[in-house]
C-alpha cells in the first residue's frame, strides 16, 4: 500500500451502551486500543461486534458512553476520521470504480484526488477495470473497491467488519499483506473476524464480546488463540 | 465552503447516476403525460373549464409524480449502505440533503418544462403571455415539494412500511403548497391574468421555513 504517512491515533470506548428499543446490543463496553495496534474483535453472531465497529466508525451513536481517539491531532482531523469497511460495499453500483473513488476523495478533500484514486486502484489490483461499473464486479472485486474507498483519505484508524468475506485464498493473502503494510505505516486496525486465519495472524490484541459485553481480552491475560477460537469462556 | 463544494460533488453524483439509469425522470415524465392525456380525453374541457381546472390537474399530477420520484431518493442509498459512507465522508450532512433536493427540484422542473407545451395543447390554454411568472410558480412549488419530500424520504426510508409512509406523510404536508400553487397558476392563466404576489410570497416563505428546518434537524433524520 503506497504513500502512507499516518499519524498514530488510538481508540477508546468508555462505558458504551447501545440499545435498539428494549434490546441491548452493547452493555458497558470499555477498553482502549493503543495507536498502531492491530486488534481483532471476536464473538458469536449477534455479540455486538458490528454495532461496536459502527459506533467506532461514527456511523451509529451510542445510547450511552463516549468514544475517544487518543493521539488525534486537531490538524489532522480529516485523517483521523476512521476508514470503515462494512458488510456492504458502501460504494455505488451505477458508478465505475474510478468514479467511486474520485467521489469519496473529493468529498473528503483529498489532495490530488485523481492521483490518489489511481494509486489505490493499482494497489488493490483494479486499475485495469477502473472504467467498469461496480455492478459488473465479482464479490472479491467489490471487497477490494470497498477497501480502497475506506483508505482514500489515508485514515489513521481502519475498521473492518469481517473483511475476508467473499475473498478467495489469493484475495485473503492480498488483504493480509495490505493490512500488514498499513499497520507497519502506523495505521491502527480494528477488525471483526471469525476464527483463526492469515488475517488474524496480524493481530497484536484480541477482544471477545458476548451478548454485548467484553468477556475476554488479551490485555487481561487471555491468549489470542483462546479468544479467536471462542475457547476463553 | 466545504458545504457548497460537497453539495456540488454530490449533485454531480446524483445527476450522473440518474442519467445512467433514467429511473426517476422516465417514471415522472410518463406518469404526468398519462394523467394529462387521460383527463384531457375523459373530460374534454372547454377553454374556460381548462383555464379553471387545468392548473389544479397539472399540480395534482406533479404532486403524485413527485411522490413517485421521491420514494427511491434515499431508498437507493440503502442498497449498498452508501448513506453510511456519505455520512462518513461529508463534513456537514446538510450537503447530502442539499444535493438530493437540488437534484429532485431539477428533475421535477425538467419534467414540468417538457409537459407545459403538451398541457397547453391538450387543454387549449395559452401559456406564453405569463410564462415567466408561471415558471417562477413552478420553480417555487417544485422546490417546496422537493424540500419537504426529501426530508420525508429520509424518514420513510428507514421505516418498515416505507412505501406507504411517504405518501401518507407527504400529501397532507404538501396540501398548502398545492392549493396555493394551483390558485396562483389559475390566476396567471386567466383571460385577464393577475399575478398573486401574496401566493408567490407564501410559496417562497414555505421553502425558506422548510429549508431552515432541514438545515437544523436534517442530521437526526439520517441517523440509524
Amino acid at each position: 500500500m503506497s504513500s502512507l504517512q499516518i499519524p498514530p491515533t488510538g481508540l477508546r470506548f468508555e462505558n458504551i451502551d447501545k440499545r435498539y428499543g428494549g434490546l441491548f446490543a452493547l452493555r458497558r463496553v470499555s477498553f482502549e486500543i493503543a495507536p498502531g495496534e492491530c486488534a481483532v474483535l471476536a464473538g458469536r453472531n449477534g455479540s455486538g461486534k458490528t454495532t461496536l465497529l459502527r459506533i467506532a466508525g461514527q456511523i451509529v451513536r451510542p445510547t450511552h458512553g463516549k468514544l475517544f481517539f487518543p493521539g488525534e491531532s486537531l490538524n489532522d482531523h480529516r485523517q483521523s476520521r476512521p476508514g470503515y469497511v462494512g458488510h456492504s460495499t458502501m460504494v455505488y453500483d451505477e458508478l465505475s470504480a474510478e468514479e467511486n473513488l474520485l467521489l469519496f476523495a473529493r468529498l473528503q478533500e483529498v489532495e490530488s484526488p485523481a492521483a490518489r484514486a489511481e494509486s489505490l486502484l493499482r494497489d488493490v489490483g483494479l486499475y485495469e477495470r477502473r472504467d467498469s461499473l461496480v455492478r459488473t464486479f465479482s464479490r472479491g472485486m467489490r471487497q477490494r473497491i470497498a477497501i480502497a474507498r475506506a483508505l482514500i483519505h489515508r485514515p489513521s484508524v481502519l475498521l473492518l467488519d469481517e473483511p475476508a468475506t467473499g475473498l478467495d485464498p489469493l484475495g485473503i493473502s492480498w488483504l493480509a499483506q495490505t493490512l500488514r503494510e498499513l499497520n507497519c505505516a502506523g495505521c491502527t486496525i480494528v477488525m471483526s473476524l471469525h476464527g483463526e486465519s492469515e488475517i488474524s495472524a496480524l493481530a497484536t490484541r484480541a477482544v471477545r464480546l458476548d451478548a454485548g459485553s467484553v468477556v475476554a481480552d488479551t490485555k487481561a491475560g487471555a491468549s489470542l488463540h483462546q479468544i479467536l477460537t471462542f475457547g476463553a469462556a | 465552503m466545504s458545504l457548497l463544494s460537497n453539495t456540488a460533488v454530490l449533485l454531480g453524483k446524483e445527476l450522473r447516476t440518474e442519467f445512467r439509469s433514467r429511473e426517476l425522470l422516465t417514471t415522472t415524465v410518463v406518469f404526468i403525460l398519462v394523467v394529462l392525456i387521460l383527463f384531457s380525453f375523459a373530460i374534454s374541457p372547454t377553454s374556460e373549464e381548462s383555464r379553471e381546472f387545468g392548473p389544479g390537474l397539472l399540480w395534482l399530477a406533479i404532486l403524485f409524480a413527485a411522490s413517485l420520484m421521491l420514494q427511491p431518493c434515499f431508498l437507493r442509498e440503502q442498497h449498498n449502505d452508501t448513506l453510511s459512507s456519505l455520512r462518513l465522508a461529508v463534513g456537514d450532512p446538510f450537503s447530502i440533503f442539499l444535493a438530493k433536493l437540488s437534484a429532485n427540484t431539477l428533475f421535477l422542473l425538467v419534467t414540468e418544462i417538457l409537459m407545459l407545451p403538451l398541457f397547453a395543447i391538450f387543454y387549449n390554454v395559452p401559456i406564453l403571455p405569463e410564462l415567466h411568472y408561471l415558471l417562477l410558480v413552478l420553480f417555487l412549488g417544485s422546490l417546496g415539494i422537493s424540500i419537504a419530500g426529501t426530508a420525508l424520504s429520509a424518514i420513510s426510508a428507514q421505516a418498515r412500511m416505507r412505501e406507504l409512509l411517504l405518501p401518507l406523510l407527504l400529501l397532507p404536508l404538501l396540501t398548502p403548497i398545492l392549493v396555493v400553487s394551483a390558485t396562483v397558476s389559475v390566476s396567471l392563466l386567466d383571460r385577464q391574468p393577475i399575478v398573486q404576489w401574496k401566493g408567490i410570497a407564501f410559496l417562497a416563505a414555505f421553502d425558506v421555513v422548510f429549508l431552515t428546518a432541514l438545515w437544523l434537524f436534517g442530521e437526526y433524520l439520517l441517523e440509524e
